[in-house]
C-alpha cells in the first residue's frame, strides 16, 4: 500500500537532503538525474555533491539554496511504495505545510539537534495534528554537529513529547536521531550512534501500520449527470462521482441530500463497466431506480449509513489562513465543500490558534499563516460531515471571488442549523 | 531484492493503477463541470493517449463532452498522425488542429534556423493562439511530476495569466486534492490527471487497457545520427551537419514530440510487455534520454512552462 509522507522542517533543517538521501540511497536517482546534480552543485555549492538539488528544482531555489514551493516525489522500495510531499520552510510555512499534510498519513518533521525545538517545529506538530495526521516521526537531525550526543537528543525529545500533550488532537511521536548529510539511520543504521537502539528511518516508514478508514456509511457526491441522449441510452441518467465513506451495492437504498427524496440503487459502473458493488475512493456512475431531481452538488447517501452527514448552513471550522488580504469578521467568500460551490458569509472568528504554546486567542481578523476557528453562514445547504468522522466531507477551501485565488483551507468541527 | 526486481516484479500485477485511474476521472469530471469550455491537448504520444482513454471512460456511455486539439509542428512522425485520425474516429470525438506552420506564415513567430533548429518552443504560441480563438478555459495536459523538476511542483490545476505564463511562485494551494478552477476574462488553466502517474504506471495501464499507440514507440529500423548520444531520424526536418554519419539502427521512441528534436532509443522491444521491462530497468529519465531541448540548460523546462508551454 502507498505511503503519503509530509516532510517538515525550518530553513536549513536538510529536509530536502534528507529526501535527496532517500531517493539516492534507494537508488531512486536516475544517472541523467545525478549528472545534472552534479553539474549544479559545482555552481550553487561548495563542490560536494548537494543531494538537495534533487528536489529543488525551480531556478530560483537553486540560486538561493531554498525550497520554495510543495514538490511531490516518489520512490519504491521492494517493500512499500511512497509519496513524499516536501513542504518548505519559509514563507507561506503553513500554508504548505497544511497543503502537504492534507493528503499525508504521516509527518516526518525535522529538528536541527543544534537548535533543538523551534517555534517551527511546534508549529508543524500543531499543523499534524490539526489536519488529523497521527504518526509523526520526529526526525533530530544534524547529529553529526553534536558530536552524536544522546544527551542532546534525549533532551530534544522530551520538550517534544512535553509539546504534544498541549495538541489540539493526539499523534504519536516516534523519534530517531539522524543525519541526513551522512546517511545515519536513515536508510542504514548508524555505526556513530550505537546507543540508539531503534530501527533507520526508512525501516519504519516501510513497515508503519495505519489504521483503516472508518466505515460510515457509502456516500457519492455528485460532479456530473451523465445523460447520453442516445437511441441506445435514451432514459440513462448516470450520477457520476466518487465513492467515500462506505461499501455501495445494487439494491441499496439511498437518499438524495439535501432534501427527503429516496431511491434504489439500481446500477454501478466504473468507466463504462457494470459492477455489483463500489469501495470508497473508486470513480463511479450509479443509476437509481427512480426519474428523482438529482445535480452536480447533491449528495447520495446509503439510507443504512451509521454516521450520515448532516444538512447545514451554518459551519464552525478550523481554518488555516493562506493569502496577505486578511480574514476579517462580516467578510466574503467562496466556498467549495465536496462538489458544492456557494458564497460564505464570516459571522465571527471564535478564536486565534497559537500555535506555539497551542493556545487560544481572541482576535478580529486573521492573517497569513494564521490558524484559528471561525463560523461560517453559507448562501446553500451544505451537505457536511465533522472533519474527525470523514475528512472528504468534513473539509472545505475558500476562494477570493475577485482573484480567484484559495485562501483557505477549512476543517469543519460542528455545524447549526441542522435542516435535514 | 534490489528496486529493480522490485519494480519488475509490479509489472505482473496492476497494484496502484485502480487508484490512479479513479483520481483522474475524478479531476477529468471536476474540470469539466467547472469550466465552461475546456479542450483536450492530444499529442499522439503515450500520455495523450492514456488521458483520451481517461477522458472517454469518465463520461462513459455518454460521448467526451470536449473536443480535442492537435497542436501541429508540421514536422511529424507520419506513423502518428495516422494514429491520431484513426483514434478521433475510434472514440468519436471532435479533433482541434492548430498549425505551427500557419503562425509561422501569418508572422505570429519565426522560425529557428541553423542545424539544430526546433518547432518545439514555437508550439508554446501556436497554443495559446489557438486557445484564445476557440475561448478554451481549460486544457487537459498530460504532464507528469515525475517527468522534470519544474513539473514536480507544478499543481494539478495550472494557472496561466492573459500571456499565458505560468508562475511557479503564485500557484493556488489544493489541500485534500481539492481544485479550484475560478479564473478570471483572460486567464485559463491546465489540468494535469496524470499528476502523480509515472513513466512505468503509464505503460502498466497501456498494457492493462491495451490503449492503443503508435507504431514508433515499438523496435522498428530507421536511419539515424547519433548527436550529443541522442539518435535523430534522418529523412525528417533533422538538418545533417557535416561530420553526422547517418546509420541504420534498431530503434523505438521513448516520447513522442516534434520530430526534429526528439531521439530515439536502441531498443529491441517490440511489445507492451517487452518496453515495460525496459522502462522497468532503465537508468535514465525519459526526458534525459530522448529530448535534446531539455538537456539546453538546467532550468530549460521552467523557463518553457513560464512562457507558455504544455
Amino acid at each position: 500500500m502507498v505511503l503519503r509522507i509530509a516532510t517538515a522542517g525550518s530553513v536549513d533543517d536538510g529536509k530536502s537532503t534528507l529526501i535527496g538521501r532517500l531517493l539516492h540511497d534507494t537508488k531512486t536517482v536516475f544517472e541523467d538525474q545525478l549528472a545534472s546534480v552534479e553539474k549544479a552543485s559545482l555552481r550553487y555549492g561548495d563542490g560536494s555533491l548537494n543531494l538537495a538539488l534533487l528536489t529543488d528544482g525551480l531556478r530560483a531555489e537553486r540560486e538561493q539554496g531554498i525550497t520554495i514551493d510543495v514538490a511531490y516525489r516518489y520512490f519504491a522500495t521492494p517493500r512499500r511504495t511512497f509519496v513524499v510531499a516536501d513542504t518548505p520552510g519559509h514563507a507561506q510555512y503553513t500554508r504548505n505545510m497544511v497543503t502537504g499534510a492534507s493528503v499525508s498519513d504521516v509527518a516526518i518533521v525535522l529538528v536541527d539537534a543544534r537548535n533543538g525545538l523551534t517555534e517551527q517545529t511546534r508549529r508543524h506538530l500543531f499543523v499534524a495534528s490539526l489536519l488529523g495526521v497521527k504518526q509523526v516521526m520526529l526526525a533530530v537531525n544534524k547529529m553529526d554537529l553534536v558530536d552524536f550526543s544522546r544527551a542532546r537528543y534525549d533532551e530534544i525529545v522530551a520538550a517534544a513529547t512535553q509539546h504534544a500533550t498541549a495538541l489540539p488532537a493526539p499523534v504519536t511521536l516516534n523519534p530517531l536521531p539522524i543525519s541526513a548529510l551522512l546517511g545515519d539511520n536513515v536508510v542504514d543504521p548508524s555505526d556513530n550512534m550505537p546507543w540508539f537502539t531503534g530501527r533507520p528511518l526508512l525501516e519504519q516508514l516501510e513497515t508503519l501500520e495505519l489504521d483503516d478508514d472508518q466505515n460510515i456509511g457509502a456516500r457519492l457526491s455528485v460532479q456530473w449527470v451523465i445523460r447520453p441522449y442516445s437511441t441506445e441510452h435514451h432514459d440513462y441518467r448516470g450520477l457520476a462521482g466518487r465513492l467515500t465513506g462506505g461499501t455501495l451495492a445494487i439494491g441499496d437504498r439511498v437518499r438524495v441530500l439535501p432534501g427527503s427524496q429516496q431511491s434504489t440503487v439500481v446500477g454501478i459502473e466504473r468507466g463504462g463497466v457494470a459492477q455489483e458493488t463500489a469501495e470508497p475512493g473508486e470513480a463511479i456512475s450509479i443509476l437509481l431506480a427512480d426519474d428523482i431531481d438529482v445535480s452536480r452538488g447533491d449528495v447520495v447517501v446509503s439510507v443504512a449509513a451509521s454516521k450520515p452527514p448532516v444538512v447545514a448552513d451554518q459551519i464552525v471550522a478550523d481554518v488555516s489562513w493562506m493569502v496577505d488580504k486578511p480574514l476579517e469578521v462580516g467578510s466574503r467568500w467562496i466556498i467549495k465543500h465536496l462538489t458544492r460551490t456557494a458564497k460564505a458569509f464570516v459571522s465571527a472568528i471564535e478564536t486565534r490558534h497559537d500555535v506555539v504554546t497551542a493556545s487560544q486567542h481572541s482576535t478580529e481578523r486573521l492573517e497569513l499563516n494564521d490558524l484559528g476557528r471561525v463560523h461560517l453562514n453559507v448562501s446553500v445547504p451544505l451537505v457536511v460531515d465533522l472533519y474527525d468522522d470523514h475528512r472528504p466531507g468534513g473539509a472545505a477551501i475558500l476562494v477570493d471571488e475577485a482573484t480567484g485565488m484559495t485562501c483557505a483551507a477549512l476543517m469543519i468541527r460542528g455545524f447549526e442549523g441542522d435542516l435535514g | 531484492m534490489t528496486l529493480i526486481d522490485n519494480r519488475l516484479d509490479s509489472v505482473h500485477n496492476d497494484e496502484g493503477l485502480d487508484e490512479l485511474e479513479d483520481e483522474a476521472i475524478t479531476i477529468i469530471r471536476e474540470v469539466a463541470a467547472e469550466t465552461r469550455a475546456p479542450v483536450l491537448l492530444f499529442s499522439g504520444g503515450k500520455d495523450s493517449a492514456v488521458l483520451l482513454h481517461l477522458a472517454a471512460k469518465a463520461f462513459r456511455p455518454g460521448n467526451l463532452p470536449f473536443p480535442v486539439m492537435h497542436v501541429d509542428t508540421g514536422h511529424n512522425f507520419d506513423e502518428v498522425i495516422e494514429y491520431r485520425d484513426r483514434l478521433v474516429k475510434e472514440y468519436n470525438v471532435r479533433l482541434v488542429v492548430a498549425s505551427v506552420q500557419a503562425s509561422i506564415d501569418a508572422g505570429r513567430v519565426v522560425e529557428e534556423t541553423g542545424p539544430r533548429a526546433s518547432r518545439n518552443r514555437l508550439q508554446s504560441v501556436t497554443l495559446l493562439d489557438a486557445i484564445a480563438e476557440h475561448q478554451f478555459d481549460a486544457a487537459f495536459g498530460g504532464g507528469r511530476r515525475d517527468e522534470d523538476k519544474a513539473r514536480a511542483k507544478e499543481r494539478i490545476l495550472s494557472f496561466r495569466d492573459r500571456f499565458g505564463q505560468w508562475e511557479p511562485r503564485a500557484q493556488r494551494p489544493e489541500p485534500w486534492n481539492m481544485l479550484n478552477a475560478k479564473i478570471r476574462t483572460g486567464e485559463h488553466l491546465r489540468a494535469f490527471p496524470l499528476s502523480n502517474w509515472t513513466e512505468l504506471d503509464i505503460w502498466r495501464y497501456i498494457a492493462r487497457e491495451e490503449v492503443p499507440l503508435p507504431s514508433i514507440y515499438f523496435s522498428h529500423r530507421r536511419t539515424v545520427i547519433e548527436r550529443n548520444g541522442m539518435l535523430l531520424s534522418v529523412g525528417g526536418p533533422v538538418v545533417l551537419e557535416p561530420g553526422d554519419v547517418p546509420f541504420e539502427e534498431t530503434v523505438r521512441y521513448r516520447t513522442v514530440g516534434d520530430a526534429s528534436c526528439t531521439g530515439a532509443v536502441r531498443s529491441t522491444a517490440s511489445t507492451v510487455h517487452d518496453v515495460i521491462a525496459e522502462v522497468a530497468a532503465a537508468r535514465i529519465t525519459e526526458r534525459g534520454a530522448t529530448r535534446a531541448d531539455d538537456n539546453f540548460s538546467d532550468s530549460a523546462m521552467e523557463d518553457r512552462k513560464r512562457e507558455g508551454y504544455f
